[in-house]
């Protein structure tokens, strides 16, 4: 069941830790550009989703803090009990759920693109 | 490395010993229970006298001595070398044999068996699986090199002071369990070494003496290996022999991550004077 290393999950988990904190930054700078509650108005929504470097900053926002947060939630679930059954099914709970999230997360910056869909 | 240990174990004393107040007497607040007889858990308090050398061992023991024979204590050398008399003092873990009752505030001193350790009866807790875990962590020198079995062949290895100060301080240890009582994570998974355990396995992974540094890696990186541990360092402030497995800890996790490369040159042996 294990594909990686603990050590390589947890360097994935800092390293992609530290890099959202990064880019949470910049996208919370990019709403400071224009006053915040008019950066918020649908024509300036959908214009930042057809800019193509703000859509590739969306898509890292959510691919890193979900692969941050779900190994998190994995850490703390395989704390509360010890068996190989509910390890290796919070691994495989936490994983789809991630790639779930990253799934519809992608589909929405897609749809709001206008490039499919 | 040395000298840092000794003032930190200074700086321990002092903050232990700066309210020493004298008392002529105390009240022992013992937890009793004895599960497998059926008996529920309870505290008896009883009055012991003290001088101002008074250790709470010598305080359990004056109890058990004059006031009742039925407490159950582990000891063994009374000099905080043997590591038996762990207990939670007034709620931290501590060795009796090491805390003075002058140290402590109030006049009554409350004592509990340590925590994470499964109970057997007043103040005895179990210790094997805390002793499992160390075992797990193989705590001996591996090398093919040194022939430990033809005694002509024996022979020493060449170490340096400065490849002996690298686990110096994690060789204090004495196994007393205190660590592994103040570890939050120990009290949620059972599966995890603990402090005791982890840094140990540090100690022998970093003496360069040791050719099995891989195979130390690969068991403590596990799923409940030394990734669980939150580092909250409570194992560092209850250690009475100055030892800091939160560093230890802390160190190991770096070379695990190749932040600092294990440069350890496995030690050379000496060459044996030849004989006529």
């Amino acid at each position: 069941m294990a594909m990686l290393r603990e050590s390589q999950i947890m360097k994935i988990h800092y390293i992609t830790g530290i890099a959202a904190l990064f880019v949470v930054a910049v996208h919370i700078l990019m709403r400071l550009i224009i006053p915040f509650s008019l950066s918020l108005e649908y024509e300036n929504v959908i214009a930042n989703y057809h800019n193509i470097p703000y859509v590739v900053l969306l898509e890292s926002i959510l691919v890193l803090i979900a692969i941050h947060g779900f190994n998190g939630l994995r850490v703390i679930l395989l704390e509360l009990r010890q068996s190989k059954a509910w390890e290796d099914g919070v691994t495989i709970l936490t994983i789809v759920a991630m790639m779930a999230v990253i799934a519809y997360g992608t589909r929405t910056i897609i749809v709001a693109n206008g490039s499919g869909f | 490395m040395t000298e840092q240990i000794i003032e930190k174990i200074e700086k321990i004393e002092k903050k232990h010993g700066k309210k020493e107040t004298v008392r002529s007497s105390i009240v022992l607040k013992v937890y009793r229970a004895n599960r497998r007889a059926g008996e529920s858990v309870h505290y008896n308090s009883i009055e012991v006298p003290v001088q101002r050398w008074t250790t709470v061992l010598d305080a359990l023991l004056y109890a058990k001595a004059y006031k009742d024979k039925s407490i159950a204590i582990r000891y063994s050398c009374r000099m905080a070398s043997c590591g038996s008399c762990g207990m939670k003092i007034n709620g931290i873990p501590r060795l009796a044999c090491y805390t003075k009752v002058s140290e402590l505030e109030g006049s009554t001193i409350t004592v509990e068996p340590l925590a994470n350790f499964p109970h057997i009866r007043d103040l005895v807790t179990d210790f094997s699986q805390f002793f499992s875990h160390h075992r797990d962590m193989r705590p001996y020198i591996q090398n093919d090199e040194a022939d430990i079995k033809d005694r002509a062949k024996l022979s020493e290895f060449m170490q340096s002071p400065e490849d002996l100060d690298k686990f110096l301080q994690f060789s204090y240890c004495i196994k007393c369990g205190l660590c592994y009582s103040a570890c939050p994570t120990v009290a949620t998974d059972t599966k995890f070494p603990g402090p005791q355990a982890l840094s140990q396995a540090y100690r022998y992974f970093i003496d360069n003496r040791d050719a099995a540094g891989k195979e130390r890696e690969n068991i403590v990186d596990d799923r409940h290996g030394i990734w669980r541990c939150h580092f909250a360092g409570s194992c560092s402030s209850v250690c009475p022999k100055g030892v800091d497995p939160a560093l230890g800890i802390q160190l190991l996790r770096g070379h695990l991550l190749g932040f600092s490369k294990n440069e350890k040159k496995v030690a050379d042996l000496r060459e044996r004077p030849k004989r006529d």
